[in-house]
């Protein structure tokens, strides 16, 4: 099954780390991901851009609506995200727990249907 | 056959499904997949039995001719189904392949396995606290969806919804029915243990509402904790299963005949259960035997010193102190640093139990527990510091939920004037 962990962080925190500490985590994410995609687990990864830059976009009685910023006012944004695929809800947890803003932000785990399954 | 022995045999079936009916649902969810395919093979399966029984005579191994009658027939109703629906079909070969009839004939080998399965998997942290409360009473107890939401005092249909809702979120985000690794198992069992003894106490002091206990719910979580043990003997699992049998000894004493709180230094400790406290007792000597402990030995170790003590007076305060000092230590809160300064208070007096209060209180995160400022007034009514103590028994009574602990603390408050 495909799984998509949303990275949530406090973007502050982040910024607040001295520059050396934040280029280690950004270093131990980075092997992290190459050692998943080594083992077939990663499909996809990616930062995003600071939550300033996100648009959340709503259709309403057919109408289309853009906001800006994220699509709730949490302290948390949506840091980034990994595409996994491991066979079950445990394996998805073991990977999102040892990513390293697990330990700082949130990682939100959320199963992936095919695309074009109605239900 | 005659009568007689088709009568018995409805009896054994009535009998099996009260014995059996978990355990063989526990085997059908690992063959089948699926909570609900499960259950309603168990009920067909039942069905079944009923019929041919009473005819036929009953099987040798009553429970493995129900898991494979159950799966015979959920295949069935797949194939049928898949008739008209292509996509299942191979869903029906993925089941009938990977549990062949030699495999159903040697279920009994995997079957306290499934038992833990089902266990952990109702359990599961990424469900709902709620959700794995009504799971676990469900599917692990057998309680009805109705007995359920008696208990907690909710609708049947938002019990019903919570349990489809958590049935739901197993399928689709695929929580797999195993055991958890060993690697895994101290953090996913504080989980299923945090459940048992919310069910424990969910019976032992209902948080609202009229009634003080409701006795099932604590039967069931202590038959829950038997169970666990039989099927994971961690000392963990031991000193849970000990500190509940050792509070539900008190049950007898605990209220009064007009349903009033008994605390525990009023309580008459004839009352109590010798058995549970023996029992409990035992279990935490084990416990504390092997070498690995946590809180729940802890706090059941505390409880087995109540347990041994004739009266309040003659309880061995300086033990109770130092437990609660090593359980800080394993689990840092300060509800047991509350309980903590009531027990220093008892050792040394109510003057050092007003102070360390004070301090917790000071802290902010007990402000809005009632028992805090119960314990203050206590304190203050000890010293003959009466205007304070009144002050603290309002503010706790304003706070408390339970109409047994209000009446407990309008009492206290008329005494003082």
């Amino acid at each position: 099954m495909k799984y998509l962990c949303l990275v949530y962080l406090e973007e502050q925190i982040l910024n607040a780390f001295p520059s050396d500490k934040r280029r280690s985590i950004s270093d131990e994410a980075m092997s992290y991901c190459e050692k998943l995609q080594k083992t077939g687990q990663l499909l996809a990864a990616s930062p995003l851009h600071p939550v300033e830059t996100a648009t959340t976009v709503r259709v309403r009685e057919g109408k289309t609506s853009t906001t800006d910023g994220p699509f709730a006012e949490t302290k948390e944004q949506l840091g980034g995200f990994l595409m996994i695929d491991v066979p079950d809800l445990n394996d998805a947890i073991r990977i999102a727990a040892q990513f390293p803003a697990a330990r700082f932000g949130s990682v939100e785990v959320r199963p992936m249907k095919e695309l074009g399954c109605a239900d | 056959m005659n009568d007689d022995t088709a009568r018995e045999a409805r009896v054994t079936v009535d009998e099996v499904f009260r014995c059996e009916s978990r355990q063989v649902l526990a085997t059908l969810i690992r063959l089948l997949g699926d909570f609900d395919t499960a259950e309603e093979a168990l009920q067909e399966a039942f069905a079944v039995a009923m019929e041919q029984w009473p005819r036929d005579g009953i099987p040798a191994n009553p429970r493995a001719w129900l898991v494979s009658t159950g799966r015979f027939k959920a295949i069935d109703g797949m194939r049928r189904r898949a008739r008209y629906d292509a996509s299942l079909n191979e869903i029906t070969k993925h089941i009938e392949n990977t549990t062949s009839e030699p495999l159903v004939e040697h279920e009994d080998e995997h079957i306290e396995d499934d038992r833990l399965r089902l266990i952990f998997t109702c359990c599961h942290p990424a469900l709902a606290e709620e959700a794995q409360l009504a799971m676990t009473l469900r599917e692990v107890c057998n309680l009805t969806t109705e007995e359920i939401a008696r208990a907690f005092l909710t609708k049947p249909a938002t019990m019903a919804q919570r349990i489809v809702r958590a049935k739901t979120k197993i399928r689709d985000a695929r929580i797999p029915y195993e055991v958890p690794l060993p690697s895994e198992l101290p953090e996913r069992l504080d989980s299923v243990l945090r459940v048992v003894y919310l069910v424990f106490n969910e019976g032992y002091s209902a948080s609202f509402g009229a009634s003080l206990t409701r006795a099932d719910l604590s039967g069931e979580a202590i038959r829950l904790g038997r169970l666990l043990l039989q099927l994971l003997p961690e000392p963990e699992v031991m000193g849970l299963l000990a500190l509940m049998l050792l509070h539900e000894s008190r049950r007898p004493a605990r209220t009064s005949a007009n349903g009033d709180l008994v605390l525990l230094e009023q309580q008459d400790r004839s009352l109590w259960n010798q058995a549970q406290v023996a029992e409990g007792i035992a279990f935490v000597e084990r416990a504390l035997s092997l070498k690995r402990i946590g809180p729940y030995t802890l706090q059941a170790a505390i409880a087995a010193v109540h347990a041994e003590a004739s009266s309040a007076e003659q309880t061995d305060w300086a033990q109770i102190v130092a437990l609660y000092d090593v359980l800080l230590r394993v689990e840092p809160s300060p509800i047991i640093q509350l309980n903590r300064a009531v027990a220093v208070a008892m050792r040394d007096g109510p003057a050092k139990g007003l102070e360390l209060v004070d301090v917790l209180l000071a802290r902010g995160e007990l402000a809005q527990y009632h028992l805090a400022h119960a314990a203050r007034a206590d304190f203050c009514r000890r010293l003959a510091r009466n205007a304070e103590a009144r002050v603290s028994y309002q503010r706790a009574l304003a706070l408390a939920k339970q109409e047994p602990e209000q009446r407990f603390l309008r009492q206290r408050l008329m005494e003082l004037t």
